[in-house]
C-alpha cells in the first residue's frame, strides 16, 4: 500500500511508504524516469532556482559599504570561505576550494530547509540518491587531489600508512586506515547527512499524525493530548531547523577536512 | 544500490538512478552559477574592500609622516630662533657693556679736562692776582708809611730798606 503522507489518522504509525513518492508525471510511474519527477526532485529544482536568484538579484550591483541584502550573501560565501575553507585547509591552499564548498554548503541548506518549510515539510535529502551524488563527488574530488598531489602510490602511502607506528600493528592499521580513509568516508557522510533528515521527517510525523489520531479518537480525555502533540510538533520543527543547519555545516566541515588531509604534506 | 521502489515495499537505502542524475544536474547549475557568476565578484568585492583599507592606511601613514616631519622642522626652526636671540641678547648685552664703558671713559676725560681747565684759570687768576696786588702793595706801603711817618724820610737808603724788607715779606706771605 503507498500512500502520500497526509493528515489522516489512518497515517499514523508512519512507516518508511511515506518516503515513496509517487511521479508527478503519471505516465512515467515505475519506469526509470520515474523518480526524475517527483515532489522531491521538484523541490531540489525550486531550491536551485531561489538559491540563484537569491545570488544574483543580491550581488547584481554590489557595492563597497554592503546593503544589508549584500552583506547576507557575502555572509553566507565568506563564512565558508574564512571559517572552513581558510581555517581547515589553509588560507593559501583552500580559498581555491570555497566556491565549491560554499555551493554545498548553500545546496544542502537550501534543501534540508525543506523539512520545516509549510506545504513541503519533507526534505529531498531524506531520499539517500542525494547525499550520495554530493557525498561521492566530494570523494572523488579528493581522491584525486591527493592523486595529483603525491601519486597514486604516493597517495596510498599517504593516506594508508600513519607514521610513527610500531611495524606489527601496520597490518592490522593499514586495512582500517585503507576502509575508513577510502572506502568509508562517502558512505558515512551521505548516510549521516540522510538519517538526519529521514529521522528528523519522521519524527516531525509521529508528532503530527499522533495528534491527529488522538484528536479523532473520540474520547474527550484525549484531545489536550493531541494539542499537546502538536506543540511538541512545533517544538520539534525548530529543533530540526537546528538540526538540519549543523548537518550542512556539518557536511561542508566534513568535504573540507577530506580536501585537507588530501593536499596536506604530513598525515 | 540501484534498487528502485519496486512491487509492494519501499526500499529506504534505494538509490534510484532518475534522482542521482537529478541531483547530478542540479548540484552542477547550481555550482556553475554561482562558480561563475556569484563567487569571483565577491572576491572581487574582498580584495576592493581590502585595498580601500589598506590604502586608507597608506594615506594616513603618509599624513602621519608628513605631519611628523614637519613638526620636527618646526622645532628645529624654534631652536634656531632661541639659539638666535640669546644670540643677539648676547650681543646687545656685549654692545651695552661696551657703549657704557665709552660713555664713561668720555665722561671721565670730560671731566678730568674740566678739572683741569679750571684748575689752570685759577692758577692763572692768582697769578694775575698776586702781580696786581704786588705792584699795588708797593704803592700803598709806601703811601701808607708816608702818612704814618709824616715827613719825607731823611735816609734814601734807610727808606729803600724799609720797603725792600715790606715786599719780601709779602712775598712770603703770597707763597703760602
Amino acid at each position: 500500500m503507498i500512500t502520500q503522507p497526509g493528515f489522516l489518522a489512518e497515517d499514523f504509525p508512519p512507516s518508511v511508504e511515506t518516503f515513496d513518492f509517487k511521479s508527478l508525471i503519471p505516465s512515467l510511474e515505475g519506469t526509470f524516469w520515474g523518480p526524475a519527477f517527483t515532489k522531491l526532485t521538484l523541490l531540489i529544482w525550486i531550491a536551485v532556482a531561489v538559491v540563484i536568484v537569491f545570488f544574483l538579484a543580491t550581488y547584481r550591483n554590489p557595492t563597497l559599504v554592503p546593503t544589508k541584502k549584500q552583506w547576507l550573501a557575502e555572509s553566507v560565501y565568506g563564512i565558508v570561505r574564512n571559517n572552513i575553507a581558510g581555517e581547515i585547509i589553509g588560507v593559501k591552499d583552500g580559498i581555491r576550494f570555497a566556491p565549491y564548498l560554499a555551493t554545498l554548503f548553500v545546496f544542502v541548506f537550501v534543501t534540508n530547509l525543506w523539512s520545516i518549510v509549510p506545504l513541503a515539510q519533507i526534505s529531498p535529502n531524506s531520499h539517500l540518491a542525494f547525499p550520495v551524488v554530493l557525498a561521492v563527488m566530494s570523494w572523488l574530488i579528493y581522491i584525486a587531489l591527493g592523486i595529483r598531489k603525491h601519486g597514486l602510490f604516493g597517495y596510498l602511502k599517504h593516506a594508508c600508512i600513519q607514521p610513527g607506528v610500531p611495524w606489527w600493528v601496520q597490518p592490522i592499521l593499514i586495512p582500517i586506515e585503507f576502509i575508513s580513509n577510502l572506502i568509508l568516508r562517502p558512505i558515512t557522510l551521505s548516510v549521516r547527512l540522510f538519517a538526519n533528515m529521514f529521522a528528523g521527517h519522521m519524527i516531525l510525523l509521529v508528532f503530527t499524525l499522533g495528534g491527529v489520531a488522538l484528536w479523532t479518537n473520540g474520547a474527550l480525555l484525549l484531545k489536550p493530548a493531541a494539542i499537546g502533540s502538536w506543540v511538541f510538533a512545533i517544538v520539534m520543527t525548530l529543533f530540526e531547523f537546528f538540526i538540519l543547519s549543523l548537518q550542512a555545516y556539518v557536511f561542508t566541515l566534513l568535504t573540507a577536512t577530506y580536501f585537507q588531509s588530501s593536499i596536506s604534506e604530513e598525515h | 544500490m540501484n534498487i528502485a521502489a519496486e512491487g509492494h515495499g519501499y526500499n529506504v537505502l534505494g538509490v534510484p538512478i532518475a534522482e542521482v542524475i537529478v541531483g547530478l544536474i542540479a548540484f552542477g547549475v547550481l555550482l556553475f552559477v554561482l562558480t561563475k557568476y556569484v563567487f569571483p565578484r565577491m572576491e572581487s568585492m574582498f580584495q576592493q574592500r581590502v585595498e580601500a583599507i589598506e590604502g586608507g592606511l597608506v594615506k594616513a601613514e603618509k599624513a602621519q609622516a608628513e605631519a611628523a616631519a614637519l613638526l620636527s622642522q618646526y622645532k628645529a626652526q624654534l631652536a634656531e630662533a632661541r639659539t638666535e636671540a640669546a644670540r643677539i641678547r648676547d650681543e646687545a648685552r656685549a654692545d651695552a657693556e661696551g657703549i657704557r664703558a665709552d660713555v664713561l671713559a668720555k665722561a671721565k676725560e670730560e671731566s678730568d679736562r674740566i678739572i683741569a681747565a679750571g684748575r689752570d684759570q685759577l692758577a692763572g687768576e692768582r697769578a694775575s692776582i698776586v702781580r696786581e696786588l704786588r705792584t699795588e702793595m708797593g704803592a700803598l706801603a709806601v703811601s701808607l708809611a708816608g702818612k704814618i711817618v709824616g715827613e719825607s724820610l731823611e735816609d734814601e737808603a734807610r727808606r729803600r730798606g724799609t720797603v725792600e724788607r715790606a715786599m719780601a715779606e709779602l712775598e712770603t706771605a703770597g707763597a703760602r
